[in-house]
Formats: C-alpha cells, structure tokens, sequence
C-alpha cells in the first residue's frame, strides 16, 4: 500500500505530501504520524502541502484533526506552503482550519517550531528553579 | 447552447475520485479558467464526487464543455442512483451532516460555482450539476 514518508529531524517529524491524496492514504497518514510522534517523542511536526493543487474538506479534515491529535501527544504541527488558489477556495468552502498553525514556507515553520520549543524549554526551566 | 465534447467517469471507488478530480483540472486548464478558479472547480468536483460515492453508493460524472453564445463553460453532472436526500433544504445548510462529515460538502461547493442545480428522488437517486463559465 501507498505511504507517504515521515522524515525525522531532531525532535521533529517532516512530511511532504507530494501525491494526490485519496482518502484513505491520508487516513493512513495520520495513524502514522501519531504513531511515529509517540514513538519518537517529537516536539514538532512540520507538514509540507505545497505540493498539493486542492484541499478539499475531507483532506482539511485530516488536517485539522491530525494538527489537534499532535497538539494533545504535546507535539506543535505547523502546515506549510499553501499555495494561494487554495486557501481561497478553503475559505469560500467554509474550512477556516481554526486551530491549525500555518507558515508560508519550510524555512518559516521550522522557526516557528524551534522557537516555540525553546520557549516551552525555557518555561520548563523557570518552573524548575 | 451546444456541446462541444462531453464523456462519462464512474466514481466508484476513492481512487475514482481523484481520477476524476485529475481529469477536471485538465478540462478547466484546456478552457484556460485562472489558477483560482481551476482550483475552486476541482475541490467542487471532488467534494461532489465523495458524496456520490460515499452517500449515493456510487454513481457517474457526466461532463460537458458548451459554448452558449461567445462563452464556454464546464458542466458535470454527478449521479447515483442511492437513496436520495429526503430533505434538500435541509442538506444545503452549512454545517448539517447526515453522515460523519463537516456538512461543507453541498453548501460549500455551491460557493466555488457559477451555476448549482440539485434533484434528489427519495429511493431514486439524486443528481447534482453544475457548471463554472470561462
């Protein structure tokens, strides 16, 4: 069966979708991702969807609710790289993906995730002393 | 207005849907419709094709590219012969579901389309067309 690769980097997860996603392969994408977040400890997954021409509310969906699973297994996801024609038909569909931290690209999420685990490890500190 | 080609998909199973989503971005690039407006009619299509398949059991996408006076458009008519939508009004409200969806499905994709047009027979089957002009 088709499976869309988790890269490792750090205390982050990369994933790149670069198919058209069936609905099934992205069901199967989010049983992955949250188990590979369990079993690696990740503190950040950085989803890369510049690749994908439409979103639909089923891929939205997924989406949203695996960026809600992480956040619970104390794992950030940021979703990168929409491109423009998608997020206005997103938006004139009625999915605002409330919830969902976004970046324009690779670069940015990946600072956006560094500085909020250093932020997080900071506060870890502080409770510490 | 007449038709200047036309054929017909099955949608009968996930990998259908994204045929046929394949096979309407390729209609509207040849039409020449804007990024925005190729990427609003694929997600229309796909969300219509879902529903066949998941609600209606499985149906087919009719489509047509017509000329009507100077314009052209794409037409797809998706039908299933399932069980049909006892309530229409009611399935065009934003955010109802009769299923384990969002309920975006129908209300959603009437926004990314010029023109909606939906006929649902309980126990017959239900057809949704629409039609997005160049």
């Amino acid at each position: 069966m088709d499976r869309i690769p988790i890269l490792q980097m750090g205390k982050f997860l990369l994933v790149t979708i670069q198919v058209d996603l069936h609905d099934r392969l992205a069901l199967t994408l989010q049983d992955d991702l949250t188990a590979k977040i369990e079993k690696t400890n990740a503190k950040g997954v950085l989803i890369d969807i510049s690749s994908l021409e439409i979103v639909d509310s089923f891929i939205g969906r997924m989406i949203a609710n695996t960026s809600s699973m992480a956040r619970i297994l104390d794992a950030k996801t940021v979703v990168v790289g929409m491109q423009p024609a998608v997020a206005i038909t997103l938006v004139e569909l009625g999915l605002t993906l409330t919830g969902v931290q976004t970046a324009l690209n690779v670069e940015r999420g990946m600072h956006l995730l560094r500085t909020s685990l250093a932020d997080k490890e900071a506060d870890d500190v502080c409770d510490q002393v | 207005m007449s038709v200047i080609k036309s054929d017909v998909l099955p949608i009968r199973s996930e990998q259908d849907i994204v045929l046929a989503r394949q096979a309407v971005r390729k209609l509207t690039q040849e039409l020449t419709f804007s990024i925005v407006d190729q990427t609003k009619f694929v997600t229309a299509a796909s969300e219509l094709a879902r529903n066949t398949l998941i609600y209606g059991g499985g149906g087919d996408l009719y489509w047509e590219v017509i000329l009507d006076g100077g314009r052209k458009g794409l037409k797809l008519s998706f039908k299933d012969e399932g069980p049909g939508i006892p309530d229409l009004k009611q399935a065009m409200t934003d955010g109802w579901t009769s299923g384990h969806g969002l309920g975006m499905g129908l209300s959603g994709s009437k926004r990314l389309v010029n023109d909606f047009e939906i006929e649902s027979t309980p126990g017959k089957g239900t057809r949704v067309t629409i039609t997005r002009w160049k």
